[in-house]
């Protein structure tokens, strides 16, 4: 925003939901959201960080209430995990991926309770033209989640059915082996849907919850009255996302236990 | 027609599209997580000690239920800030 002359309603939507960039080429697929990138690896490095510090400084006595704040999590994550993925031990793979996945996109997410002007006076340095704080808020991060999901699924089916159980249960389950078509189609619909409806159920969340509050907060330039409307509802807004935050980190790493659990299982 | 006159056509349609998908999709998914509450209250009626375990499911239930109406809830606010239909026309 330059000092001095406001930007119009359009130009201040424009600008909060315009992404750091660096391109390498023509074209929207060749830039690199380097804001994104750079928030999501360091939200990694700190909310992972912090396991790993406090657990290293785990004692078997009386636990002090860091770690005993990061039981509870790793308890949580197991009981969630245990209910759903039976088909061997969970401890290997599944459960600790699950508590990544849990960490790292609840870390993301509550980027969205920063408020982006504030942030802004900051980041203005960083880039002048756009610096977007949430990771999940930007497609590429939650698509780049749900493929990365996407391959691990592919990956246990054939390591759980072998590479020719895996081809024997993609064309020819669940309608019998004269149906060769019909079962490709069918397993390719829920191939590709899987990860779409993953990727694209965070980010719709966080990129509508952040879209919808700066809507709310443009409002209060209407005038006196309009700010205290402004500010009701931003603070209904802010509280029911909050709600979201969690939940859609929750959902995340529920549907990523799934998926893992049911690319275990035999159809036939 | 002048350049005018396209620009307020593509705003128009694009303006009761936008309001037709987030209002049919809030129709869907109220009316989903509607029924899907009331078997909750029900069961929780009728086996009170198994409420914790089934609120947990309600809430995941409720994200996935919810999952397509919030695409497209952002789909409707991208058309509505940065039309891509608009941008088209220069």
């Amino acid at each position: 925003m330059a000092a001095g002359n406001e930007p119009s309603p359009t130009e201040y939507i424009g600008h909060h939901l315009t992404h750091g960039t660096v391109h390498f080429g023509e074209g929207g697929s060749w830039g690199l959201n380097f804001d994104s990138l750079a928030v999501s690896f360091l939200l990694g490095l700190v909310g992972i960080g912090f396991i790993w510090w406090v657990v290293r400084g785990a004692t078997s006595g009386v636990p002090n209430r860091r770690q005993a704040f990061i039981e509870l999590l790793v308890g949580f994550i197991d009981d969630q995990a245990k209910g759903i993925f039976r088909h061997g031990d969970r401890n290997k793979f599944v459960a600790p991926a699950a508590l990544t996945v849990f960490v790292w996109v609840l870390l993301m997410n509550a980027m969205d309770f920063l408020p982006v002007d504030i942030v802004g006076l900051g980041t203005h340095n960083i880039s002048e033209h756009g610096f977007r704080i949430v990771p999940t808020a930007d497609i590429n991060t939650t698509f780049a989640l749900a493929l990365t999901v996407w391959f691990l699924m592919i990956f246990f089916s054939i390591y759980a059915k072998g590479f020719g159980g895996w081809l024997h249960e993609l064309f020819f389950t669940p309608f019998g082996k004269w149906m060769v078509p019909f079962n490709f189609l069918f397993n390719l619909i829920e191939y590709v849907s899987k990860p779409l409806s993953h990727s694209l159920r965070l980010y719709g969340n966080m990129y509508a919850g952040e879209l919808i509050f700066l809507l709310l907060w443009l409002l209060a330039s209407a005038g006196l009255a309009w700010t205290g409307v402004s500010f009701v509802l931003g603070l209904g807004w802010a509280i029911f996302h909050i709600l979201i935050v969690a939940l859609q980190a929750y959902i995340f790493m529920m549907l990523t236990v799934v998926y893992l659990a049911m690319a275990h299982e035999h159809h036939g | 027609m002048d350049k005018l006159q396209l620009i307020a056509l593509v705003q128009a349609y694009t303006g009761v599209g936008i309001g037709l998908m987030i209002g049919l999709g809030a129709l869907g998914a109220c009316v989903g997580v509607g029924i899907m509450c009331s078997r909750f209250l029900e069961a929780a009626a009728r086996q009170p000690e198994l409420t914790d375990s089934l609120q947990g499911k309600v809430f995941l239930l409720l994200g996935l239920i919810d999952a397509s109406f919030i695409i497209g809830v952002g789909l409707a606010l991208w058309f509505a800030t940065g039309n891509p239909l608009l941008a088209r026309l220069g």
